[in-house]
This record gives C-alpha cells, structure tokens and sequence, in this order.
C-alpha cells in the first residue's frame, strides 16, 4: 500500500511552486492538484509541466476530484482573505488544511516545537505562522523549555526581492502574528517582532535575531545546549539554518543571531524567509502522513 | 543665495531623534519642560516619540524610560501653540501606535520607510490620512538613491494620502548638490498642495548648509534639533538655522533669543556626551550609515575591541539600513571571532 499522502496546492505563484519542488522529493507526501484562478498563469503552467493535474478555476473546481483522488492534506498559498472558505471547503471534505497564509484560522504550527501535538490532535486547519516566525520561534522555544522567559522579541531582515505585495499592503499582519507566536508558540511571555526590509543588490540572506529576557540568571549550560540541539532540529527541514553568533548572554538577556539560506529549489538562495515556510509546511504535512501510516493517528473516514 | 521673503516650518527633533542620543532615556520632566520652552519660543511642530518611533521599545533599539502614549500624554496638554507630530516605522510599529498617538491629540504623523520601500506605508498613511491626520511620507536614506527613485517612491505616499513628503538624509551623507537634486526633483513634479520636507544629520557638518539648499530648491518644512540633540552628530543645530534665516529673511516665526535660551539652559545640560562630529560621528556620514548606528557601535567596540569605526565602514559596505542595529553586535562577533579575540 502507497502510504504516501496525496495532495492539492492553492496558489501556483512562488511559494506554490516551490512547495511542489520539494514535494516532489518527499517520501510522504504526493503532489496531485495545483489549483489557480488565472488559466494563463505561469504558475499553473509550470505544474503542468512538471506533470501535475491543474485547476484554474480556484478551489471550487477541485473539490468533485477530492474524493476521487484520495486527496488527504491541501496547502494553502493564497491570501488570508480567501483562505477561510478554501479551508472550510475542504475540511468538509475531511482534507486536513495546512495554512501559509496569514489568516491563522487554525493553531499556530512551528513543526520542532509543536507539530507532534497538533498531528496527534489531527488538527484539521495548522497555520504557518509568518516567515519570521518559523525562523526565530524555534529559538524563543529552546530559551524557554530550559526556563521560563518574560520576553520575547525577534527581529527578522528579508531582501526586498522576497517580500511580496501581500506582506507589504499588510505588514502590520506580520508583526502581530509573529509576536503573538512568540508567546502563543514560544512561551515568551510578552512578545514583539519587528521586520527589516533591505534592497542591498546582490539581495542579502535572511537574517534573524532573537532576544530573550530570562526570569531570573540564564542558566548558560542548559540554554547553550538546548539551543544547539533546536538548530539541528530545524536543519532537518531547512539544512541552511545557521547559528551566526550566540548565544551571547548578557544579564539576564540570551541573543542568538541566525542565517538562513534556501534551498534554491524555485525560490532564489537568499529567500530563506520563503524556502522555510515552504519547507516548514512540508514537513508538517510529512508528520501527519508519518502518524497515519504508523497508526498514530487516523485519517477521517472515507467511503 | 537669495531666501529673501521665503517661509518654511521649523520641526525640532530634540525630543525624538535626541532620544537616540539619550539611549531614550529622557524623563517626562525634561520632555515636559524642554517641549514648554520651545513652544514659548515659537517653535511650530515638535515630534515626540521614542527615537525609532511609536513602538520602538525593545530589546533591540532600547527599552526607553517611558513608554510612548506616558510621554505624549505629558506634553501634548501642556503646548499652547505648538503642535505634536509622532514617528512612524512600519515593521516596528503597527496602526495601533498611530491610534494611540492621535487619541492622545498628536496632530502631524510622520510614516518612515527605506527610500525605496514606499509600500509598505500604505496601511498607515492610508489610516492617518482617513484621520485627517497631517500626514507626512518620510523616505529615508535618502542618500542611498536617484531623485527619479524618490521622486517614484514618493509618488506612492502622495498616492495612499500623504500631504508631505520628505527627503530624509539619515546618514548625513548627502551634500548640497544632492539635497538640491533631489528636493528640487520632488518639488517639480510633485503637485503643489503636497510639501517638501528635508531632514538633515550633521555628520559632515552639513546640516545648515543642506537646509539652506533645500529650502531653496523648493522644501518648505525643515526639521533640526535644539543644540543639534540627535543620533550621530546630530540634526540640524536650530538655534543657529533660525540666526542663519533670520540673516537671510526667511521667516521661521520663532524667536531667536528664546531657542538659544532652551538649547544652551535646557537641552545642553541634559546630554551624555558632547553632540559633535567626532571621529564615529564622522565616519556615519563618510560611509552613508544610518546615524543612531553610533552610540550602538561604541558599545561594541568596548565589549569587543574592534573598532567602532571599522564596524560602520563594513556596515555601509555591506548597505545596511535602517533598523539593523541588531547587525552591529552580529558583526563586532564576526570580527572578533576572525582577529582571535574571542
């Protein structure tokens, strides 16, 4: 039996299509639909070609094939407007819904702090929380499963390149989101973020700080360790995830300061803000699939 | 020159880009007192916010002493002429700052982005101006781009409803010329309802002399700080612009003898350090480095012992902008590791 878990993308722009890039390496998950509204759309073209079924008609198009496809997870890469019908569409359909936009309809998911928990849960709607948030949270969480932190806050700088018009008519979006999952994901207790946007040519890497306010002497040993342990984790899913500088302690602050680079699947290198979203949606498609074929977990009923 | 008759509006910066100066640690007493004395002495608009604007507070640019709704709601009820404006930075604050600060009566509200990142302005010029805020545009690192390209991020801010714009010249690189290309651009092509606005820093010690092009190339709003209190080696000294404009006839409607009163009694004898073009204070405006930069790369230096400035040279050549303080640290690192110190 195939346990790969077939899927549909919304959004053939450019996270959709490097979505499908790496699905097309990964041993759980099985790219089937990229659904568009554009027939013309480079995007879905560019599906076609790498030979998969297309849908321009948007989400509604799709849904007589759910079935018929045995299609089990959807990703979602289009806006936050849209994404609460998208996702009710198919959660009816008992497809389980992982969300890159900003629409945070379902729990945050951060895969090494939280995914466990939201595939055992069979959480139908997961959501990808913001670029920044997937590259800095993980860090505020390493600090905090050591000892508990009063303060969070990350400050994320992304090429001008990678940020498209979405982030950018909404930006306040990103910052809310992301200091929200600080300390909803992060277990800061007060959380802030802050995003840079620099048009350097060559476009630079993403880089991320993460300062934390430790409650009480940071215990340097423990927090050291634990935040190597929490890159190698990352770089499982994101291999250019790298630790710069850091952890530095001063007081009662912890700084670490990050790199990540992409894959360069579609997305270029220096859109590591993008390529881990991609990759961090991936993967939490992958864990569901992992619990569902190790019996962990069961997939809704099917006729 | 000949400014024989012109009239521009004085914005002090003291209270806001002084705040970087002061790690943003001016009291509510001094905010209050210094704020009185200019508002006495004529002073039309005086911004008031921590110095990377409404949100600032963090880790990152400095927790201030106050937060910003305690220090507006200290100085707005006392202005008797003098209006209030707050600073802006989309990526640090949101719309619910620039809420915040018109309920507590801010009147000018200034939105900052990178020169050429005017979009990410659209929410809260949008908002501020559906507030019937007066709205300004502020592009900053003006430096770092052609007139045309400001002239074209510029267009964007008029667009989402801004009814000024300025060209920020946040390193203090620019010279004469360049202030005059490029607020002589916007003022061409701009529609005349909407003002120019330039904002100097005083790291090559051209901040009167880039004013005064500025005013003649068409700006009619310049911003400057009490005895130059601001990052880097500060803005635009005011006392000394009013007895400059005063000299040419321009009228600025603030009196002189008051303002040198609030720079030297007031504002000079709350400052850390001496506001001057020291060696870093140079190097900010040599390299084109954004200037609260400076006190962040001194810091570094001390903890790590690589020249501050060797830091902001690499910084400019790497072209960080606005907001990267978190960079400085990540680098003085880098180098240390390389030279062995740590």
């Amino acid at each position: 039996m195939n346990k790969k878990l077939k899927a549909v993308i919304i959004g053939p722009g450019n996270i959709g299509t490097d979505l499908l890039m790496k699905m097309q390496r990964s041993e759980w998950i099985e790219p089937v639909w990229m659904v568009g509204i554009d027939p013309e759309s480079e995007g879905l073209k560019r599906a076609a070609e790498m030979g998969i079924k297309t849908c321009s008609t948007g989400v509604d198009g799709v849904l007589e094939n759910i079935i018929a496809d045995d299609v089990r997870v959807a990703f979602d890469a289009t806006s936050a407007y849209v994404h609460a019908e998208n996702s009710r569409k198919l959660n009816e359909l008992g497809v389980i819904m992982v969300d890159l936009t900003p629409a945070a309809v379902g729990p945050f998911c951060v895969p090494p702090v939280n995914l466990t928990d939201h595939a055992r849960n069979l959480e139908m709607n997961v959501n990808m929380v913001t670029c920044g948030g997937q590259a800095t949270i993980p860090m505020i969480a390493a600090v905090s499963r050591v000892q508990p932190v009063a303060y969070g806050e990350i400050v994320a700088t992304v090429s001008s390149r990678s940020v498209g018009p979405g982030t950018r008519q909404n930006i306040d979006e990103f910052t809310r989101t992301t200091a929200g999952a600080v300390e909803k994901v992060g277990g800061a207790k007060e959380g802030k973020a802050i995003i840079i946007i620099n048009p350097a040519e060559p476009p630079l890497m993403m880089r991320d700080t993460i300062h934390c306010l430790t409650e009480g002497e940071p215990d340097q040993t423990a927090i050291t360790e634990s935040i190597h342990a929490m890159v190698k984790d990352v770089q499982k899913y994101v291999p250019g995830y790298t630790l710069v500088n850091g952890p530095i302690f001063d007081g009662n602050k912890v700084s670490c300061y990050m790199q990540v680079e992409g894959l360069g699947d579609f997305l270029p290198k220096y859109a590591g803000n993008l390529d881990i979203m991609t990759a961090a949606a991936l993967r939490t498609a992958e864990m569901f699939a992992e619990e569902a074929a190790d019996g962990t977990i069961t997939l809704p009923a099917r006729g | 020159m000949n400014l024989n008759g012109k009239k521009v509006t004085l914005h002090d910066m003291s209270l806001r880009d002084g705040m970087h100066a002061k790690r943003h640690q001016i009291s509510l007493d001094e905010m209050v007192s210094i704020s009185t004395a200019m508002d006495e002495a004529g002073m039309p608009l005086i911004e008031v916010t921590h110095g990377d604007g409404l949100g600032g507070r963090s880790l990152n640019y400095g927790f201030p002493a106050h937060s910003d709704e305690e220090y507006l709601r200290a100085v707005v009820p006392k202005m008797k002429n003098a209006r209030i404006s707050a600073l802006l930075l989309p990526g640090i604050g949101t719309v619910d700052h620039l809420k915040m600060a018109k309920d507590c009566g801010v009147s000018t509200i200034r939105v900052a982005t990178h020169c050429t990142e005017a979009d990410v302005s659209e929410q809260h010029i949008g908002m501020a101006s559906k507030m019937e805020m007066d709205t300004v545009g502020f592009l900053m690192m003006a430096h770092m781009v052609s007139p045309e390209k400001i002239l074209e991020q510029a267009k964007l801010m008029v667009g989402y409803g801004a009814n000024c714009i300025y060209a920020t010249d946040s390193a203090g690189y620019m010279l004469p010329d360049d202030v005059t290309a490029h607020i002589g651009l916007l003022r061409a092509e701009l529609p005349s309802n909407i003002e120019i606005g330039f904002h100097g820093h005083h790291n090559l010690g051209m901040g009167i002399a880039n004013s005064l092009a500025a005013i003649e190339a068409g700006a009619s709003r310049i911003d400057g700080s009490v005895a130059g209190l601001g990052a880097g080696a500060g803005n635009t000294p005011l006392e000394v612009f009013c007895a400059v404009l005063d000299r040419m006839g321009v009228e600025t409607g603030v009196d002189l003898y008051k303002i040198m009163d609030v720079a030297e009694d007031l504002v000079v004898p709350m400052m850390d350090q001496p506001i001057r073009v020291d060696r870093n204070a140079l190097t900010l405006g040599y390299a084109g480095v954004y200037s609260s930069f400076l006190l962040f790369a001194e810091r570094a230096e001390k903890k790590y012992g690589i020249s501050a400035r060797d830091i902001l040279v690499e910084l400019g050549r790497r072209g960080t902008v606005g907001g990267q303080e978190d960079m400085i640290e990540d680098l003085a690192l880098t180098m240390a590791k390389e030279k062995g110190l740590i």
